[in-house]
Order: C-alpha cells, then sequence, then structure tokens
C-alpha cells in the first residue's frame, strides 16, 4: 500500500488569473524581499485583490529560510488570520509558507517534530503555492527544509497534509530567471527526477512522472539557460519539468545527492540545486557500481541508448548528466566551487554525521557503510570518478 | 524449524541475531532506546533493549507494564509478518499508517541505516509465521 498526493495543478500562461477564483477574505502572501521589488508581488496582489480578499505581505523569506523567520510569519498570520497562505517565490519562499502554515495550525509543535506517521489535522486555512523557478518542485511535494543558522545545518520534515492545496504553474514567472539560477534550479529537477526513479520507494505513478521530467530537462534546460528570456516554450516546459519531478519525488523519495548536498550546501552556503546536483554524478557512479541502479531505463527512455545492457546504460546516464553540467557551466567538483581540501578536511566529520541522519538517505538504492560516505566526498573534492 | 513470532524463542533468536551482526553494530553504534513491538488485537510483544549497537535484553511480554520503552510500534501479526519478511519498509509502513509509533520518529529517521540493518536482522532470523 502507498499513497500518490498532489496537489491541484493550475499550469500555463495566465495561470495566475485563477487567483480571481479563489474564495475567502483574506490571503497572506509569504515571500522574498526581491521578488517584492520587482512586479511579482503587486501582480499576485491584484489577483487577490480582484478576488475581493484583503491582502497582507510577508517579505522577509531569505534564502534557505531559517526557524526564526518562519516563526516571525507564523506570528503575523496569527494576527490576521487569513483563509490562504499564498506561497510566491522559489523553493525558500514556498518552504518557508509551508513551514508558517504548519506551525500557525499546530503551534503546539517544534518544526522538526512534523513527521508523516500522524495527522497534523489542518483546518484553519489553505495553501497555495506559486513557483517562480523551475527546480524545488516544493510547490508540490509535502516536505519544508528550513535551517538552523546557529548549528549549520538543515532540517527537512514532511506530512502529507502540507501538499500545497493548489499549485499555480504560470511560466510567465520565470521568464526573467537569470542563467545561473537557471542552472542551478533546473540541474535541481533533474536530480529529483533521476532520485525519485532509482529511490526504494519509487512506484508506478512516480516513475511516470520522473521520466518525464527527466526528459524535459535533458531537452529544454540547455535552452531556457542559453536563451531563456525569449524562449518561452523552454521557460513552460522547464516549469512543468519541475513540477512533474516535484510530483515523482514527493510520492517516492529523493536520495544520496539530496543527503550529501543538503550536509554539504548547509554547510558551506551553496545553494540547493547547485550543492545537489555536484553530487549527482558521483552518487549515480556509487549506485550503478552496486548493479541493479535503473539509471540505463531512463538513458533508454531519453533515448542515449538502445541497448539493454545495464551497466551500460548507467555509464551513457552519467556521462550526459556531466555534459549537461558542463555546458550549464556548473562547477562539477567541490574544488571548482572554490573550496580548499583544508577547509572539507576540517568539515568532513560533521559533513558525513549530518549527511547520514539527512531522512533523504532513507530510501537510497545503496546504503553507504563505512567510511563510503567520506570518500564521496573526498573524490568530488578531486572530480574523480567514484570506483567503489 | 522455526520460532514462532512473537515468542521468547523469537526474541532470543532476534537477539543472537543482532549480537552477531557486524554491519548493525557499526550502524546502530551511537543508538540507545528501547522498544516495544506489539502485535494489536492481542496481548503480545516483544520488547527489546537496543544499546551502542548490541541487544542488552529481549523479551515476549503480555504485560504492557513489564517495561516502559522509549519507543512502542503497533502494528497487526500481518503486517509485522511483511516487514519481518522484508517485504514492508517499516518507514513505509508508519507513513501509510499501518504501522503506528509511539515515539520520537525524528530519533529513527536519524538513524536510518541502524533501523534498516535491524530490519535486516529481522529478516535473518528462521521464523514460523
Ligand atoms: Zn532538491
Amino acid at each position: 500500500m502507498w499513497f500518490f498526493s498532489s496537489p491541484q495543478i493550475i499550469f500555463g500562461e495566465d495561470a495566475l488569473d485563477h487567483l480571481e477564483e479563489l474564495p475567502g477574505k483574506r490571503a497572506f502572501i509569504v515571500t522574498d524581499p526581491v521578488l517584492d521589488s520587482l512586479d511579482f508581488t503587486a501582480r499576485v496582489r491584484g489577483h487577490l485583490t480582484a478576488a475581493g480578499m484583503e491582502v497582507q505581505v510577508f517579505a522577509e523569506v531569505e534564502p534557505d529560510p531559517s526557524i526564526q523567520t518562519v516563526r516571525r510569519g507564523v506570528a503575523q498570520i496569527a494576527a490576521f488570520q487569513p483563509d490562504w497562505i499564498v506561497g510566491l517565490g522559489g523553493g525558500s519562499s514556498l518552504d518557508a509558507a509551508k513551514g508558517m502554515w504548519a506551525l500557525y495550525e499546530r503551534p503546539d509543535l517544534e518544526p522538526e517534530e512534523i513527521s508523516p506517521v500522524f495527522d497534523l489535522k489542518l483546518h484553519k486555512c489553505k495553501l497555495v503555492a506559486i513557483p517562480t523557478t523551475s527546480g524545488t518542485g516544493s510547490e508540490a511535494t509535502m516536505y519544508v527544509v528550513l535551517s538552523d543558522p546557529e548549528q549549520r545545518r538543515k532540517i527537512s520534515v514532511g506530512n502529507r497534509e502540507l501538499i500545497p492545496t493548489l499549485a499555480l504553474i504560470d511560466p510567465s514567472l520565470t521568464s526573467q530567471l537569470p542563467p545561473r539560477v537557471t542552472a542551478d534550479t533546473g540541474l535541481d529537477a533533474l536530480t529529483h527526477a533521476v532520485e525519485a526513479y532509482t529511490a526504494n520507494f519509487r512506484n508506478d505513478y512516480s516513475d511516470a512522472l520522473a521520466l518525464k521530467a527527466a526528459e524535459l530537462v535533458f531537452c529544454y534546460l540547455p535552452r531556457a539557460y542559453e536563451q531563456g528570456h525569449t524562449d518561452s516554450e523552454a521557460r513552460e516546459k522547464m516549469a512543468n519539468a519541475a513540477t512533474l519531478a516535484g510530483l515523482a519525488f514527493g510520492n517516492s523519495l529523493v536520495g544520496m545527492a539530496h543527503a550529501l548536498g543538503h550536509s554539504f550546501g548547509g554547510y558551506f552556503k551553496i545553494p540547493h540545486g547547485r550543492a545537489v546536483s555536484l553530487f549527482l554524478p558521483y552518487v549515480m557512479e556509487y549506485t550503478a557500481n552496486a548493479g541493479g541502479s535503473r539509471y540505463g531505463e531512463i538513458a533508454r527512455h531519453l533515448r542515449l541508448t538502445d541497448g539493454d545492457d545495464e551497466q551500460r546504460g548507467a555509464r551513457i546516464l552519467i556521462d550526459a548528466t556531466r555534459s549537461l553540467e558542463e555546458r550549464l557551466g556548473q562547477p562539477t567538483s567541490i574544488a571548482a566551487m572554490g573550496i580548499s581540501p583544508a577547509a572539507l578536511e576540517e568539515a568532513l566529520e560533521t559533513l558525513c554525521a549530518h549527511a547520514l541522519s539527512d531522512s533523504a538517505i532513507l530510501a537510497a538504492p545503496r546504503m553507504p557503510a563505512g567510511d563510503e560516505l567520506e570518500r564521496l566526498f573526498l573524490y568530488a573534492m578531486e572530480g574523480k570518478e567514484v570506483d567503489f | 524449524m522455526g520460532a514462532k513470532f512473537p515468542s521468547q524463542a523469537w526474541a532470543d533468536a532476534m537477539k543472537e541475531a543482532v549480537n552477531s551482526s557486524e554491519a548493525y553494530a557499526a550502524a546502530a553504534k551511537n543508538w540507545e532506546g528501547d522498544f516495544y513491538f506489539v502485535v494489536s488485537g492481542s496481548e503480545e510483544m516483544i520488547y527489546m533493549d537496543l544499546w551502542h549497537g548490541q541487544c542488552r535484553d529481549a523479551a515476549y511480554t503480555t504485560d504492557p507494564a513489564y517495561k516502559t520503552p522509549e519507543f512502542k510500534i503497533t502494528a497487526k501479526h500481518d503486517q509485522w509478518v511483511k516487514v519481518l519478511q522484508g517485504k514492508l519498509d517499516p518507514i513505509q509502513g508508519m507513513m501509510t499508517r499501518q504501522l503506528k509509533l509511539d515515539g520520537n520518529l525524528i530519533k529513527i529517521m536519524q538513524n536510518v541505516k541502524a533501523a534498516q540493518e535491524l530490519v535486516g536482522c529481522a529478516t535473518q532470523v528462521d521464523t514460523e509465521f
């Protein structure tokens, strides 16, 4: 027995207009200061006002939102009592909105106590997620990643009731994304698709979504990166790819690239997508070395090969992933990120401990043993092919 | 001839399986916490005290007050059979409420490898269902 969960998804040109159909009296927008200074918040506010709602804006979400930020938002929500919380932004704003939703409804819980094994019984308000990047998939999942700056780590929690009520995927919101953000977030989507397809929690439903998402990323991410300002088709396809990949991992799980990426990104302050996609090819090599990885199936779906040999197919997909990352100008080693061997060495014990206790490792198809985690970090430092 | 689940013979066999598993010892070297594995609809349960990669105590009991463990996981006999056969991932079981957890899930989630090795030990026990 397993579940498939999804928000109601409204996608395509003018999807934002749907805000005018929402019932209710008050809406609370959660966003970041940059989006607030552009016209994004104004557009959303305009639609909500047209729906007859009073609107309040919380525009204080920082990258990798902290528990403290979430608590500040909760205090305002409790005073405003909205019918809708509207998360507007990249993964940080959407996660912050989900975190606020949970803690507003359940002030009795500490953030770390949110878990998928009991019912939250949310009933006070609903959540709309409006992504302005194409990558995290947060608009489609139950997961919330918050940071704990005091401990230099991230906490990752989730509950099925935190899947947004509505996800509005309007490609006009991503048309002006800078190339670096396009690459980071697009590769996050690819990492979601690949890890969802190979995680032990995978199922027929998540498989279908993962394959389509991977296909869209390989086809459209280079275009969105290279000519995104004018290529609206590439933007629309990447927006859909991100949500499909979110649905895929939300109903399966991510894997070790995320465990290593969360740990590494939290410690060295590297954006999520860049951190997880850095580790993706290394983790794929590590997983494929044990055999039976299913990467070959993805390679076949992408028509990178028509052969049945899983090991060879896996190699082809790993090489294609590295080529894509190089084409997008992504760093493919820790050294290329400007982190010295000494800095990594000093962090290594903490990095391994955090990666091993990350819930992303839960359904990894190959579980690291002995010093393998440490070696994975060291191989990624040097950009060395994983041979164990 | 396998040990019936649940029974004292099964608890003994499980304790032996845990204490002879190097993989469990390594994965759970920092784990401190004891469990009730309760068969719902009956009064039967298995108590296990797991400490730094070893099983210090394992017992079959029908007395809920036998110990006051940190964790209690309750499931129907059929679901336990699936867990013991490696057919039901316990975390997935908890997420679908087939297994009900009383206790701090985060502590378990932060020790997933230990939990998996524990299940691995359980699948090694020659069990008569
Ligand atoms: Zn991700």
